[in-house]
C-alpha cells in the first residue's frame, strides 16, 4: 500500500544523496588538475546536511512504515557522523590530491558510506538495518583497495570484502530466523513479541537468531574472535580510509547494536549478556596484548581500536532487570563512542601528517618529532594519553563512566571493571611508545615535518576537545543520557 | 567569589596558568622563562603563606576556606575544596618546595635543556600535588592524584640520567596500577553510601556516614584493601616500594626533590584523610598488618642503604625507611601516632628534599654519584657543601634538636601504647624493630658521611676547580635549613596546627 514519505524526516539523507551524485557528476566534467574540487563540494554538501539535521532537533518523526525513526538517539548519532565526515574529508584532501588517486570516485564512495552511517541510527527495522549496514560497508570495501598499485591495499580490500560479506550473510540468516519466529521485521514489534513467553522450539530459534545477528555485528565492530580482518585492512588501506573505518564504520556498527539489543532484544538479556561479557573480555585482552608487539604505527592504532571496541562492548554485558542501570549503561556506551572517535581521529590525523615521511610508518619514525614538529607531537601525546585513559583527558572520563556503571551493576560488573582496569594499565605501555619516541629520543634528521594545513587544524581541534572534555566532561556527557533508547 | 572561598583554588591553579603562559614565551628567552617560573611559584607560595597566616588555628578541626560547587552532575562529583589543620602543613610545604625548586632552576637546568617544557611540567606537577591536599570530593582527589603521573613521567624520562626510560615507565605503570584499585574502592564507597537518600563522593559527608556505621564490616575490609593498596604503592610501603629507588635515582634533581618531598606524602595523607576516617573498621583490622609492613620497611630500608654504592639510591632507600616511621605512627591509630606521622611527613619533606638538593649539586660538580668515585674529602674540597650535607644527613638520622627527631620519637612512643583495640605486645615489638632501625639508620648515614665527607681527597679531584655553594643554592636552601632547625627546636609550631583535627579524627571513631 502506498504511504506518504515524510521528507522532512529524511532531509539530511536526501541532501547527502544529492551531494554524492553531484560529486560523481562533477568529477566527470572536471579537468584532471581540477579534480580536487570534489572535496569542497562534498564538504559543502555535508555542512548542508548537518544544518538540516540541526533543524530536526526536538522532533520525533517516523516514516517508511515505522522502519525509519528520527528521535534524539538518531539525531545525536547523525550529528556525530556528519561531524566525523567533515573531519575525514579534511584529512583526506591533501592525501588523495597528491597520491594519484581517483578523487571524485573516492569522495563519492566515502559519502555513500556516510549515507549508510546516517541511516543506521534511524533504522528500527531489520531490513533497514541491513540496508544501512551494507551501505556503510560496500563502499568501504572499495576505498580500502583504492591504492590500486599497492598489493597490500588490494589485500586490504579483498580481506575486508570477503569477511564483510561473510558476516553479512550470517547476520541476514539470523534476521530471517527472527522474522520467522516473531513474524515482524520492526524492532519494537520484535521486542514486544519476544517479551511474551514463547514455546520451546521458538525460544531456541529466537536465541539462535540473536546469536547470529550479534555475530554479524561483532565482525563489523572487530570484536575478538572476528577481528582478523581489521589490522591488515587498516594497514593496507590509505590512511584516511583507515581513520574512517576506525571511527565512523565502527560507530555505525555500535549504533546498530545499541538499537538491536535495547529495542528488539532487551527481554532476552539473560542469554546475551554473558556472550557480550566474553566478547568484551576477549577483545580487550587480546587487542591490548597483541598491540604490545606492534612496531608499525597504523597496526598499533588498529589493535588499539580493537581493544577500545572491547571497552565499548562492556556496557552491553551490564544489562539487567534494573532500568536505571540499563540507562546508565546505554549512556556510558554512547559517551565512550563519542569520545573514542575524537581521540582516534586525532591520532590518525597525526599519522596522516607523517604519512609522507614513509610508507608503512614505524613507531621509530616518530623519533625526535618534538623538535621537528612540536605542535603535532604534543597533539599526539595528548591523544595517546587519552586513549590510555589518564586524567585530565577525555579518555579518562569515557572509561570512568563505564567503570561507574559496572560497579553500580555489581556482580559480573565488578569483575569486568577489574579486567578493564588491568587492561588499561597494560595498554598504557604501548600507548606511551609513540610519545616516548617523540620526546625522549633524538631525531635521526633535523628536517622539520610540514603537515598539511587541514590536517594540522584537525589535530589541534581534536586536542582542544579532548582536553576540554577532560576538564569538563559535561561538555559531551550531557547529551547521551537524553538520547536513551531504554524503555522507562 | 570572595577571598575566603577562592584563595586555595587560585593558589592551586596558578601554577597551571603559569605553565600556559610559559608555553607562549619564545624558546630563546631563557632568562624570561626561568624568571616566569620563579614568579608564578613565588606568587602561589605567597598566597599559600597568606592562607596559613589567615588560618584560624583555634578552629583547626573544621574546614576553612571552603568552596563547594557543582562540577560534573552526570556522575554526582562536586568541586569541594577546603583546608584544615591536617592539610595545611602539607599544602604550604608543596608551594615552598616548588618555589625553591624554581629558584634552583635559575642556575641549573639538566640535560637536554628545553627549559620551557621543564618548567611547564614542574608547574603542572605542583598543581597536581597541591590539589590532592585540598580536595574533599573523592573524584576531585583522584583527578589531582593522577595529574602528577604524566609530568613526573616526562620529567624522569626526558631529563633523567642513564636508565631514565626504564625508571619512568616503571614509575608510571606501578603507581597507575595501585591507583586503579583506589578508584574501584572510591566507586564502591560511592554506591554503598546513602546520604539523604542519594549517593555521594563527598569526603566530609562520607565521613559522617561512616561514623554512623553506614558501611558494613566486610565491605570495609575489602574496600580498605583496595584503597589501601593504591595509597601503599604511593607511600611507598614495603613490598610495593620497588619503583622508588629507580625513579628517585634516575630523576633530575628537582624531580627527586618534589618526588621525595611532596609526592610520597600524598600516599600517607591519603591514609589519614580517606582510608582511616571513611573505613574505620577496616583500619582497625588492617592496622597490625600496616604496622608490620612499616616495621619491616624501617629495618629493610636501613639494611639496603648500608649496601648502596650510589649516593642518590642510598637516599632514595632512606625515604622508604622514613615513610616506614610515618606509617607506623598511622598504624597505631592514636592521636600521638597520627601527629607523629604528619610531623614526620613535613620533616621528611624538608630534610630529604634538602638531601636531594645536596646530591644534585654534588653531581653537578663531580659528575658522578658513586661513593667510591667521590672517594672522600668533601669537607676539604668544598667545606660549605660538605658542612651542609653533614648537617642534613644528621638531621635525617634523627638527631634531637633537629626536625627528624620528633617524627621518629613520637612514632615510637605511640607504638609503645597503641589504640585500645590493637595488640600492645605486637606494637611494642614493632617499636623495638623501629628502634633497631634507628640505630641502623644512624649507621648508614654516618658511614656514608665518613666515606664522602672525611678521609683524603683522591688525586683526580685535587686539580678540579669546583665552586663551593653558589648564591642561588644558598637562596634555595636556606629556608629549608632554617625550617629543619626551627621544627627541631619548636616542634609545637607544627603540632599545634595538627593537634586539634587529629584529636577530632580519633575521637570520631574511638579507636
Amino acid at each position: 500500500m502506498n504511504q506518504a514519505i515524510d521528507s522532512t524526516a529524511i532531509l539530511p539523507e536526501l541532501i547527502l544523496s544529492g551531494t554524492l551524485l553531484l560529486v560523481l557528476l562533477a568529477d566527470a566534467f572536471l579537468s584532471p588538475n581540477r579534480k580536487w574540487l570534489a572535496m569542497p563540494l562534498a564538504f559543502l554538501g555535508v555542512v548542508a546536511a548537518l544544518v538540516a539535521t540541526l533543524t530536526l532537533i526536538g522532533e520525533d518523526r517516523t516514516t517508511f512504515g515505522g522502519a525509519f525513526v528520527v528521535d534524539e538517539f538518531a539525531i545525536l548519532f547523525k550529528i556525530f557522523f556528519l561531524s566525523v565526515a567533515l573531519v575525514v574529508l579534511m584529512v583526506s584532501f591533501r592525501y588523495f590530491r597528491e597520491g594519484r588517486f581517483y578523487q571524485g570516485e573516492y569522495y563519492f564512495l566515502l559519502l555513500t558510506s556516510f549515507l549508510g552511517c546516517l541511516i543506521m541510527p534511524s533504522s528500527r527495522d531489520l531490513l533497514m538495518l541491513f540496508i544501512a549496514l551494507e551501505l556503510v560497508s560496500a563502499p568501504g570495501f572499495l576505498i580500502a583497495a583504492f591504492r590500486k598499485s599497492d598489493p597490500r591495499s588490494n589485500e586490504a580490500g579483498m580481506k575486508f570484502f570477503l569477511i564483510g560479506v561473510l558476516s553479512t550473510a550470517v547476520m541476514l540468516y539470523g534476521m530471517s530466523l527472527m522474522y520467522g519466529v516473531t513474524g515482524s521485521l520492526n524492532l519494537s514489534q520484535i521486542g514486544a513479541a519476544l517479551t511474551a513467553p514463547l514455546e520451546q522450539g521458538k525460544e531456541t530459534l529466537a536465541l539462535a537468531a540473536i546469536l547470529f545477528v550479534v555475530v554479524g555485528f561483532a565482525f563489523k565492530v572487530s570484536a575478538v574472535p572476528f577481528q582478523f580482518w581489521a589490522p591488515d585492512t587498516y594497514e593496507g588501506a590509505p590512511v584516511p580510509v583507515a581513520a574512517f573505518l576506525a571511527t565512523a564504520s565502527k560507530a555505525a556498527g555500535f549504533a546498530g547494536l545499541l538499537q538491536l539489543m535495547f529495542v528488539a532484544f532487551p527481554a532476552q538479556y539473560e542469554f546475551w549478556t554473558p556472550i557480550f561479557a566474553v566478547l568484551s573480555i576477549l577483545t580487550m585482552t587480546i587487542g591490548n596484548f597483541v598491540a604490545l608487539q606492534q612496531r608499525q604505527v597504523v597496526r598499533l592504532l588498529a589493535y588499539s581500536s580493537i581493544a577500545q571496541a572491547g571497552y565499548m562492548l562492556l556496557p552491553f554485558a551490564l544489562v539487567s532487570a534494573d532500568p536505571i542501570v540499563n540507562q546508565d549503561a546505554f549512556a556510558a556506551a554512547v559517551t565512550y563512542i563519542l569520545i573514542y572517535s575524537v581521540m582516534t581521529l586525532g591520532a590518525f590525523a597525526v599519522v596522516i601528517a607523517m604519512a609522507r615521511e614513509s610508507r608503512g610508518l614505524l613507531i621509530t619514525d616518530f623519533a625526535g618529532l618534538s623538535r621537528r614538529a612540536p605542535v603535532i607531537a604534543i597533539a599526539m601525546t595528548v591523544f595517546m594519553i587519552s586513549l590510555a585513559g589518564i586524567p585530565p583527558t577525555g579518555g579518562f572520563w569515557a572509561k570512568f563512566f563505564i567503570f561507574q556503571v559496572a560497579i553500580e551493576r555489581g556482580g559480573i560488573g565488578t569483575a569486568l571493571a577489574v579486567v578493564m582496569l588491568v587492561n588499561s594499565v597494560v595498554s598504557l605501555y604501548y600507548y606511551l611508545a609513540v610519545p616516548k619516541q617523540m620526546l625522549f629520543v633524538e631525531a635521526a634528521q633535523e628536517r622539520p615535518v610540514l603537515a598539511p594545513a587541514l590536517v594540522s587544524i584537525v589535530a589541534v581541534l581534536a586536542t582542544v576537545v579532548v582536553l576540554a572534555v577532560g576538564v569538563w566532561p559535561e561538555l559531551l556527557a550531557h547529551f547521551p543520557p537524553l538520547s536513551t533508547l531504554v524503555g522507562g | 567569589m570572595t577571598w575566603e572561598n577562592s584563595a586555595i583554588t587560585i593558589a592551586t591553579l596558578l601554577p597551571i596558568a603559569g605553565a600556559l603562559v610559559i608555553a607562549l614565551v619564545p624558546r630563546d628567552a631563557e632568562k624570561a622563562v626561568r624568571a616566569l617560573g620563579i614568579v608564578f611559584t613565588g606568587a602561589a607560595m605567597v598566597i599559600a603563606i597568606a592562607i596559613a597566616i589567615d588560618f584560624d588555628y583555634s578552629a583547626g578541626a573544621g574546614l576553612q576556606f571552603e568552596l563547594d560547587t557543582a562540577w560534573i552532575p552526570a556522575i554526582s562529583a562536586r568541586y569541594h575544596v577546603g583546608i584544615d589543620g591536617i592539610s595545611l602543613p602539607l599544602y604550604v610545604l608543596t608551594f615552598v618546595l616548588s618555589f625553591l625548586c624554581a629558584v634552583y632552576t635559575w642556575r641549573f637546568v639538566p640535560e637536554p635543556g628545553k627549559t620551557k617544557a621543564f618548567l611547564g611540567l614542574m608547574l603542572l606537577l605542583e598543581t597536581g600535588m597541591a590539589g590532592t591536599f585540598i580536595a574533599f570530593d573523592l573524584i576531585l582527589f583522584f583527578i589531582f592524584w593522577e595529574l602528577v603521573l604524566v609530568p613526573m613521567y616526562f620529567l624522569i624520562g626526558i631529563w633523567g640520567s642513564a636508565n631514565r626510560e626504564y625508571a619512568a615507565i616503571k614509575f608510571f605503570l606501578y603507581t597507575l596500577f595501585g591507583s586503579i584499585f583506589m578508584l574501584l574502592g572510591f566507586l564502591a564507597m560511592f554506591f554503598s553510601s546513602d546520604i539523604g537518600g542519594a549517593h555521594s563522593f563527598d569526603i566530609v559527608a562520607l565521613q559522617g556516614f561512616a561514623a554512623g556505621g553506614g558501611f558494613s564490616d566486610t565491605f570495609q575490609l575489602v574496600v580498605f584493601g583496595a584503597v589501601g593498596l593504591g595509597f601503599a604503592v604511593k607511600v611507598p610501603m614495603w613490598p610495593f616500594h620497588t619503583w622508588l629507588p629507580d625513579a628517585h635515582t634516575e630523576a633530575p634533581t628537582i624531580g627527586s626533590v618534589l618526588l621525595a618531598g611532596v609526592m610520597l606524602k600524598m600516599g600517607t595523607y591519603g591514609f589519614v584523610r580517606i582510608a582511616l576516617p571513611l573505613l574505620p573498621y577496616g583500619a582497625e583490622k588492617y592496622a597490625p598488618w600496616i604496622g608490620l609492613l612499616a616495621a619491616i620497611a624501617i629495618v629493610y630500608a636501613a639494611l639496603a642503604c648500608l649496601a648502596q654504592k650510589d649516593l642518590k639510591r642510598l637516599i632514595a632507600f632512606s625515604s622508604v625507611g622514613h615513610m616506614g616511621f610515618v606509617m607506623l605512627g598511622i598504624a597505631t591509630l592514636t592521636s600521638i601516632g597520627i601527629n607523629a606521622a604528619i610531623f614526620g611527613m613535613v620533616a621528611h619533606g624538608l630534610i630529604t628534599g634538602m638531601l636531594f638538593f645536596c646530591v644534585g649539586s654534588l653531581y653537578d660538580r663531580y659528575h658522578t654519584r658513586e661513593i667510591a668515585q667521590i672517594g672522600g674529602g668533601l669537607m676539604q674540597k668544598l667545606p660549605y657543601l660538605g658542612g651542609v650535607f653533614a648537617f642534613v644527613a644528621i638531621a635525617s638520622l634523627g638527631l634531637p634538636g633537629l626536625a627528624g627527631f620528633w617524627g621518629e620519637v613520637m612514632a615510637l612512643l605511640s607504638s609503645f601504647s597503641p589504640a585500645e583495640s590493637l595488640s600492645t605486645p605486637l606494637f611494642r615489638a614493632f617499636m623495638i624493630a623501629g628502634g633497631i632501625g634507628t640505630i641502623l639508620t644512624a649507621g648508614y648515614f654516618l658511614w656514608m658521611l665518613q666515606r664522602v665527607n672525611m678521609g683524603t681527597l683522591p688525586e683526580k679531584w685535587k686539580g678540579e676547580a669546583f665552586p663551593d655553594i653558589l648564591a642561588v643554592e644558598w637562596v634555595s636552601w636556606t629556608p629549608l635549613l632554617v625550617g629543619i632547625v626551627a621544627l627541631g627546636v619548636f616542634p609545637s609550631l607544627l603540632t599545634e596546627v595538627t593537634q586539634e583535627p587529629v584529636d577530632a579524627l580519633i575521637g570520631l571513631f574511638g579507636f
